[in-house]
């Protein structure tokens, strides 16, 4: 590196070796018919999927069109709050706004009767047993916290159940 | 499904990045938080502010760091009538390409004339606002409000008229 040579007056001064540059980017999320129409339902515990009528793929959350084929999802299938995961991460690492204590373990959770994971929190249950094929069940937040948001879903974790063929989720790895 | 309230949420997305300077920005940013400004000299000579890395033209190393006034020339501006929440001015202001005294290239910078649009005007003159020095021994925590210089080009909260006091 070639020498920099400096005014006097910053000779031997302690330099300044990084500068704080923090992006903030500052939305209005508006959700849309079909993602609304997901949530408000999700305030009552119920979830539902939608099925393309051309590739029979059931989309959860709905979205109100199939992102192959370009078509409306009219037909709804209710789904319940059981599922199989797909694949999980091991989050040992903090940042900045996370509320959850590392390690802790994200997972891409299949519903059953779907066609596309959705992610979300697995707990009470040790985060080095977590495996695909493990069958989980949501658990809700209290009533009384029930929102049209998923996290009215506070985790999910193991229901008790054998794990899942792999055939029954290969699709999704 | 014509009846659904569609819902609306706030969404902030937030990266709390730091860059490391290197020796030719950080002397910048050194002189910035000492209260003065740097540039560097070109190989044609010319003085370049804010100094850079690397020759414009040759593409050469550069490596001669040189003081320059904290007044100088507005090149352009361009008003702002309604800032945005992080900018530098609260009320309508300019920003302006400044050449400062003994730079040859204009440096982006904010121009308060008190919110009088009239009041600038291409090739006038105007001086830096410097935020204080920090007080030896302060140990304000940082709530992200600037009250003090600390090596970040808003140590020049902003340029003013020359002459204000």
């Amino acid at each position: 590196m070639p020498e920099i040579t400096l005014p006097a007056r910053l000779v031997g001064v302690d330099p300044v070796r990084s500068i704080r540059t923090p992006a903030r980017l500052d939305f209005n999320y508006t959700a849309g018919r079909a993602s609304s129409h997901f949530l408000h339902r999700v305030a009552n515990k119920e979830l539902y999927g939608q099925r393309c009528p051309v590739c029979k793929m059931v989309y959860v959350p709905p979205r109100g069109c199939c992102p192959t084929d370009g078509v409306p999802t009219v037909e709804d299938v209710e789904l319940r709050d059981n599922g199989t995961i797909t694949s999980f991460c091991v989050v040992n690492v903090p940042f900045m706004g996370t509320l959850m204590e590392i390690p802790y373990v994200s997972a891409l959770i299949l519903l059953d009767n779907s066609d596309i994971p959705i992610m979300h929190l697995i707990q009470e249950v040790p985060y080095d047993q977590v495996h695909a094929g493990m069958r989980v069940e949501a658990v809700w937040v209290p009533d009384e916290e029930m929102g049209p948001t998923l996290e009215s879903i506070k985790y999910f974790r193991p229901n008790g159940e054998e794990d899942a063929p792999y055939e029954s989720y290969k699709d999704n790895v | 499904m014509a009846d659904v309230e569609v819902l609306t949420a706030p969404l902030v997305i937030e990266y709390p990045f730091s860059r490391t300077t290197g020796p030719v920005i950080g002397a910048f940013f050194t002189a910035l938080r000492e209260g003065f400004i740097v540039g560097i000299r070109a190989v044609d000579g010319r003085v370049l502010v804010p100094p850079t890395e690397y020759d414009p033209v040759t593409s050469e190393s550069l490596t001669e760091m040189v003081e320059v006034g904290n007044a100088g020339e507005v090149l352009t501006w361009a008003w702002v009538h309604e800032p945005l929440p992080d900018q530098p001015v609260d009320h309508a202001f300019a920003w302006a390409l400044i050449k400062l005294d003994g730079a040859d290239t204009g440096m982006l910078h904010a121009v308060d004339t008190g919110g009088d649009e009239s009041a600038m005007a291409t090739g006038m003159r105007v001086q830096a606002r410097w935020l204080p020095a920090r007080p030896d021994g302060d140990a304000t925590e940082d709530d992200g409000v600037r009250r003090f210089r600390e090596g970040h080009i808003l140590d020049i909260a902003c340029f003013e008229p020359e002459g204000n006091a």
